[in-house]
């Protein structure tokens, strides 16, 4: 050890105070990184600043958007896409996409409401059969991935497929119509809607009880991502799989508990919308994988893995309430919601473009 | 068979006497793929605090010969000893848990995470009962800067992303990290290979670190006067098999340049450069043993004998 001290000062490189010598800054030392440039490089701050920019902006232009009520319609309208937002955003800083995470909600209420109904059974059966179910997909989805090395785009739009098709065609041939049976007069039902569906009177205002699951599960993500083991291992599959592996990082066993937490959402947004509707419409939910993975990356998450937080989407997904929202109350033509949409996307993706040059920069 | 490790065959006889057991040692060993013989009755040992250096050209074996050593083949022929006893890895895993650390070229490193959760990704230290069960962010980050700051490494801030590290920085990182979990061995693919003058000067003084903490290293290159700088020992690899192997006392860079680029072919190439070229073939340095010097510079044969660094080359030379 008295040697390795007696090494050590001779072998600490360049000093650590490159500020003085330009050539400092070839030699990777980023130790001048400042307070802001490191605020800037957290992934969700582009997100923030276009998600303060958009509230501003209609506030302005939509008298009625200014109204607590529009805030609790805002809310509600963002914490149903944002709930299924954080677990695809997980996944995709675990580097991979889920193309199935649309469909699989409607599959995962289906399931809750067809078995109950022509069972006869207590809807609560019908919503722990529809999260094995949901669980069991994503597992599918990860599994195979991991099997096959295809890429998850393809492998996810297949289930995509799958799923859409089987939404379909199994509603039709228990009902005879593509809408499940009103499941309202069962047993429990009235109990799962006040779980899954209930809403809660704050000030006068009455917000919808997804708001609050949405926010605690933004937490929890939030603490899982960045205070435990299994946070770590998301960031490394993501980021670099064999290096990962290479130290001992199960890549496997994490990205299909990654996709089975897409499962874990498509089955509490599913419930919600059961309980919230009695009935569920078997075409449903086609396209919404899409505005899960925009809200992640307007939320600062990268296509490509490695990078991002679970505040992000949450904000990302407000965002995206915020839009579809204000263009009513605006009284402009709803139909501009997607090209308004599509705009926010490319301008995120820049941004965070350009956060992640600048967080690497040598 | 499993006689201690201080019997050793061929090679290892030549360090200095009364050193310590090989940790590592490898006698006569061998490795087919099919029917391609990669490797070929190679011999090798690895004290503590001792630096091993394998030099080669590409296609020499060298990596063959890592993938032995870390676990990732199997050796077809000879022996392999840990400790004196007989071994047979089937995973890296494995090789690991006896010690035996290596640090690929590719680094094993996350560049977007930072520093300190590289430095303990896959072994997170965590504190608190199951459902709570996080990561001890304090002891790792302390950790992480006490292992860096005892290799030498001073970084001013451990959450900046590994990727914004310069290429020699990042490597010492993971030697850093191998030492820490346990390594006694520590196995370099190449440490310097893709680096500059500067940041390969940094990487060999991290070696010459981990070799005064007491660990056998091997270090895989095919750069002899980097293998010079730090070496204890140098095994050339030709073709598969052992060319040389050497104590430092034993042989000089020169020697060691010459036999890396292989004396003969050298000579050989030297007159096919000059016809192309139109150099005068007297002008270049001798190819063969009597002038190793010349190709030790590093640069191409071709180069006009005129320069500084051949004039000086000749001159040494001379002294010889």
């Amino acid at each position: 050890m008295s040697m390795t001290r007696a090494t050590a000062p001779a072998a600490s490189d360049p000093s650590p105070a490159p500020p003085a010598s330009p050539a400092g800054g070839q030699d990777g030392r980023a130790a001048e990184r400042s307070g802001l440039r490191r605020l800037m490089a957290r992934p969700e701050v582009g997100a923030l600043i276009a998600a303060i920019g958009v509230y501003v902006f209609f506030f302005a232009v939509a008298p009625p958007f200014r109204e607590a009520s529009s805030l609790s319609t805002v809310l509600y309208q963002a914490s149903v896409m944002g709930i299924m937002t954080i677990p695809v955003a997980l996944l995709m800083i675990g580097g991979e996409f889920d193309l199935s995470a649309g469909v699989a909600v409607t599959t995962s209420a289906l399931t809750a409401a067809i078995l109950s109904y022509q069972l006869t059974l207590n809807v609560w059966t019908g919503v722990i059969v529809a999260l094995i179910a949901s669980l069991a997909v994503g597992a599918f989805n990860g599994w195979l991935l991991m099997k096959t090395g295809l890429p998850s785009f393809l492998v996810t739009l297949g289930s995509f497929l799958i799923l859409q098709g089987a939404n379909l065609a199994v509603t039709k041939i228990f009902t005879g119509n593509v809408a499940s049976d009103s499941i309202s007069d069962m047993d429990g039902f009235d109990q799962a809607k006040s779980i899954f569906a209930s809403e809660i009177g704050i000030g006068g205002v009455n917000f919808k009880i997804t708001i609050f699951y949405w926010l605690v599960f933004a937490a929890l993500a939030t603490w899982l991502l960045l205070r435990t083991r299994f946070g770590n291992w998301i960031f490394a599959v993501g980021g670099n799989k064999d290096s990962a592996r290479a130290v001992g990082v199960p890549v496997g066993l994490t990205k299909i508990l990654l996709f089975m937490g897409v499962g874990l959402g498509a089955w509490f947004v599913g419930m919600h919308l059961l309980f919230s509707f009695n009935t569920v419409q078997s075409g449903e939910g086609v396209g919404n994988e899409f505005l899960y993975i925009i809200a992640a990356v307007i939320g600062g998450c990268l296509l490509t893995g490695g990078y991002g937080s679970a505040v992000g989407p949450v904000i990302g997904a407000f965002i995206f309430g915020m839009v579809s929202q204000g263009i009513v109350y605006a009284n402009w033509n709803p139909d501009w919601f997607k090209a308004f949409l599509g705009v926010m996307l490319l301008l995120a993706a820049l941004v965070n473009l350009w956060v992640r040059r600048q967080a690497t920069r040598r | 068979m499993t006689t201690n490790g201080t019997v050793t065959g061929g090679a290892a006889v030549k360090d200095a006497p009364g050193a310590d057991a090989p940790l590592v040692e490898l006698r006569a060993a061998g490795k087919s793929y099919g029917n391609v013989r990669a490797l070929h009755g190679v011999d090798l040992a690895v004290r503590p605090g001792r630096v091993t250096c394998v030099l080669g050209d590409n296609g020499a074996g060298k990596s063959t010969l890592i993938k032995i050593v870390s676990g990732l083949h199997q050796h077809t022929e000879g022996e392999f000893l840990v400790d004196g006893e007989p071994v047979r890895f089937s995973t890296p895993r494995e090789a690991l848990d006896r010690g035996i650390a290596t640090v690929y070229q590719d680094l094993a490193t996350v560049p977007l995470m930072p520093v300190w959760r590289n430095f303990f990704l896959g072994s997170e230290l965590t504190k608190g009962p199951w459902p709570l069960r996080r990561l001890d962010i304090d002891r790792m980050k302390r950790t992480a800067d006490e292992e860096l700051r005892a290799m030498g490494i001073v970084l001013d801030d451990l959450e900046q992303p590994i990727g914004t590290l310069s290429g020699g920085q990042r490597q010492c990182v993971a030697i850093a990290r191998a030492v820490h979990f346990g390594a006694r061995v520590l196995i370099l693919d190449e440490p310097t290979a893709a680096l500059g003058v500067k940041q390969s000067g940094v990487v060999l003084k991290y070696i010459a670190a981990a070799r005064d903490r007491g660990l056998g290293v091997i270090f895989i290159t095919h750069n002899p006067h980097h293998a010079y700088m730090v070496g204890d020992h140098f095994s050339v690899l030709r073709l598969g098999t052992m060319e040389l192997s050497a104590a430092r006392s034993e042989i000089t860079v020169e020697e060691l340049t010459n036999h890396m680029a292989g004396g003969a072919e050298l000579t050989a190439l030297k007159h096919e450069l000059a016809q192309v070229r139109g150099v005068d073939v007297e002008e270049l340095p001798e190819g063969d043993a009597a002038t190793p010097a010349a190709a030790s510079t590093g640069r191409p044969v071709g180069e006009p004998a005129g320069r500084p660094a051949a004039g000086h080359t000749r001159k040494a030379v001379d002294e010889t």
